[in-house]
């Protein structure tokens, strides 16, 4: 690959710092497209979740499946009165606060000891559908478990997850947008890592025609360890979006970030934002964010937009980085002269390249069954 | 006994100024290489060297606007660039390229498995590779590292050697593979390229600029290359003659 790296913007426009956060759609203006935190995405794909035009005409179904042994695992069906409703953040984009206004009931999840790996998989609500979903996950204090976040199928889908770790427990969440090829998917995730607590995630986003997901970590106490890597591979056509914010307001937390990218094929987009916010209280933070894009085709666009704001001298590390390269006919015509065909040279190089993202994936069938899917990307192409 | 024939060959390259001209390059190339025998091609800067290098393993950018390339017989220009490689040749690069992202460990297992028609027993391949890697005074780390990524000039070029003896073509084309080399290398390189000669029948098309590596590597062949085409041949003799008298007595031909 041929690296640019892109200088990181050090003025951002307007402060993450005050951002607006309601649970209320109502107070959203609807946006038009031009907003910062809309100007990437394809508003006319969201099918009206951002203008109140949408019908909620279907249901997304959410299955939760634990271990053979479910203990430590409680699944409740809750209604939106419940008190633990809003622990984990509060929605700060006018779709994530339409879902929020909207949905039913929510799921809980909640974890304590060391449970088997909890698995969710939330079905969209079919082809021609729109619904919304609310998801709240929460550890007990000291638990350490493993959930797989599944979501597939057709439809529209504006969803909430809310993940609350309690004072030092661990919890490794792994996300897999896995749509079908008419899925819009505009979710949000509200993560509070408490005291000495760990969160590891890796979020994986193959298949959706739109897949915009915003995920926003805030440290509820010191001490706290917030890890959040991705890949997406994005085919001709699809938008995935990811749009990150790790908010650090405690001392002594640490986070990181890093996302990596492939594309193939005509108008495939990817939209990589990596806010960082380093508050005058959170003395002694770490934190570094990465994201790396391979274009392995013409006429696919990866946009990066990597932002760190730091407003304390106190800390212990502070980076960023961002680079989008290509997978060009000299790398390709190297390869194959050592007798390598073109779609193995293809393959070598996106291992390569999400190797390190994959290898966080702890669940063996998980990733094996991610790879496989990714191989199936890369045979697709040219045809 | 593997022979490559080069018959008339002429190459156009797409002019980079002009999309719609090209430029004429190579201009009626003749050459055979027969399993046993090396050749050595010298010429001034900007003859057309490397681009019959690239021509005959298949370099999109180059194209051949007449004449033959065949390998024992078989059309190389019907070929992809990975079957001429799967078919014998090989080519160590002037410029090697980087590829992030890749291992050198997985990219030289990938590339014996197409080249040999089969992925090569564990064991033995990591004890090739380890000896292959020594012989050449490579560092182990280097089979972690991305695939020519940071290496130095004279690291790439051991590294296009260390290829060759892993995947032993039946006839390999070593482009400036002396170039940027200190005297140690170039003896450590050398021995690498002899060992591979004595190891099988394989002829070798050797360009260089410089008789040094002429005296580690004696060619029974020594062609002057000029203007795109070959203009004069003899034997290892010629090659001293050249770096004596430079190459005037054949800049009537350079255009
Ligand atoms: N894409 C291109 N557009 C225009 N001219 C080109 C292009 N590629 C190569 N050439 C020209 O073709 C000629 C032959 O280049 P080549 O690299 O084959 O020379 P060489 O004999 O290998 O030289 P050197 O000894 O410097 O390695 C040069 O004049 C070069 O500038
Ligand atoms: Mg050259």
């Amino acid at each position: 690959m041929t690296e640019t790296l892109v200088p990181a913007r050090s003025v951002p426009a307007g402060s993450r710092g005050e951002r607006f956060t309601s649970y209320d759609v109502d107070a959203f203006e609807v946006p038009g497209g031009r907003e910062e935190e809309w100007r990437f995405t394809p508003m006319r794909r969201l099918h009206g979740l951002h203008d109140g035009s949408a019908t909620l005409d279907g249901a997304a179904e959410i299955t939760v499946t634990s271990g053979p042994d479910a203990a430590g695992v409680t699944v409740e069906t809750v209604g939106r009165d419940d008190a633990r409703i809003g622990d984990g953040g509060v929605p700060s984009d006018r779709v994530a606060a339409q879902a929020w206004s909207r949905f039913e009931t929510a799921t809980v999840v909640t974890l304590d000891g060391t449970p088997a790996p909890v698995t969710i998989a939330l079905a969209g609500p079919g082809a021609g559908n729109t619904s919304v979903a609310h998801l709240h996950l929460r550890t007990k204090p000291h638990a350490e478990a493993v959930v797989v976040l599944d979501h597939s199928g057709s439809g529209t889908l504006a969803s909430n997850t809310e993940v609350v770790l309690a004072p030092g427990s661990r919890l490794t969440l792994l996300v897999v947008e896995d749509w079908a090829d008419d899925a819009v998917h505009v979710g949000a995730q509200h993560v509070s890592v408490g005291q000495d607590a760990t969160f590891r995630a890796v979020a994986v986003t193959l298949g959706g025609d739109l897949v915009r997901v915003s995920p926003t970590v805030t440290f509820a106490a010191p001490g706290g360890d917030a890890e959040l890597a991705g890949l997406a591979f994005a085919d001709a056509g699809q938008h995935f979006e990811q749009r990150l914010l790790v908010d650090h307001a405690q001392p002594n937390c640490r986070s990181n970030v890093v996302y990596k990218n492939a594309l193939q094929g005509r108008d495939a987009h990817t939209v990589w934002i990596g806010d960082v916010l380093i508050r005058a209280a959170a003395e002694g933070t770490q934190s570094f964010e990465l994201n790396r894009n391979l274009l392995l085709t013409e006429r696919s666009r990866a946009d990066s937009v990597p932002n760190l704001e730091i407003e304390t001298g106190e800390i212990a590390g502070a980076g960023h980085a961002s680079a989008t390269g290509r997978f060009d006919d000299e790398q390709l015509f190297y390869l194959q002269s050592r007798g390598i065909s073109e779609s193995q040279a293809r393959r070598l190089v996106v291992r390569g390249f999400f190797g390190e993202i994959l290898n966080k994936i702890t669940v063996p069938e998980l990733r094996d069954r991610l790879e496989t899917a990714i191989e199936a990307e890369l045979a697709a192409i040219g045809s | 006994m593997a022979t490559l024939e080069i018959k008339d060959l002429h190459v156009a390259v797409q002019d980079m100024q002009d999309a719609d001209a090209t430029k004429e390059i190579l201009r009626g190339v003749d050459l055979t290489v027969r399993a046993g025998e090396t050749h050595a091609i010298m010429g001034p800067n900007g003859s057309g060297k490397s681009t019959l290098a690239y021509a005959i393993a298949g370099h999109p950018k180059y194209t051949v606007t007449s004449g033959a390339i065949l390998l024992d017989g078989e059309n190389v220009l019907e070929m992809t660039v990975d079957e001429r490689a799967r078919a014998g040749l090989f080519l160590a690069m002037q410029y090697p390229v980087e590829v992030p992202g890749v291992s050198t460990s997985n990219f030289l297992r990938s590339a014996a498995t197409a080249v040999r028609g089969e992925a090569p027993k564990l064991r033995t391949w990591v004890k090739e590779v380890k000896q292959a890697m020594s012989d050449l005074d490579i560092d182990a780390a280097f089979a972690e590292r991305s695939v020519n990524e940071g290496f130095s000039g004279g690291e790439k070029k051991r590294h296009e050697v260390l290829q060759l003896s892993l995947l032993k073509p039946k006839i390999a084309i070593l482009d400036e593979t002396d170039s940027g080399l200190d005297v140690d290398a170039l003896r450590v390189v050398s021995d690498g390229i002899n060992s591979y000669r004595a190891d099988g029948d394989v002829g070798v098309l050797l360009i260089t600029h410089y008789t040094r590596i002429l005296r580690h590597i004696t060619p029974d062949h020594v062609h002057v290359f000029a203007g795109g085409r070959i203009v004069a041949s003899g034997g290892a003799e010629l090659a001293d003659e050249l770096e004596e008298h430079g190459y005037v007595r054949f800049a009537g031909v350079t255009t």
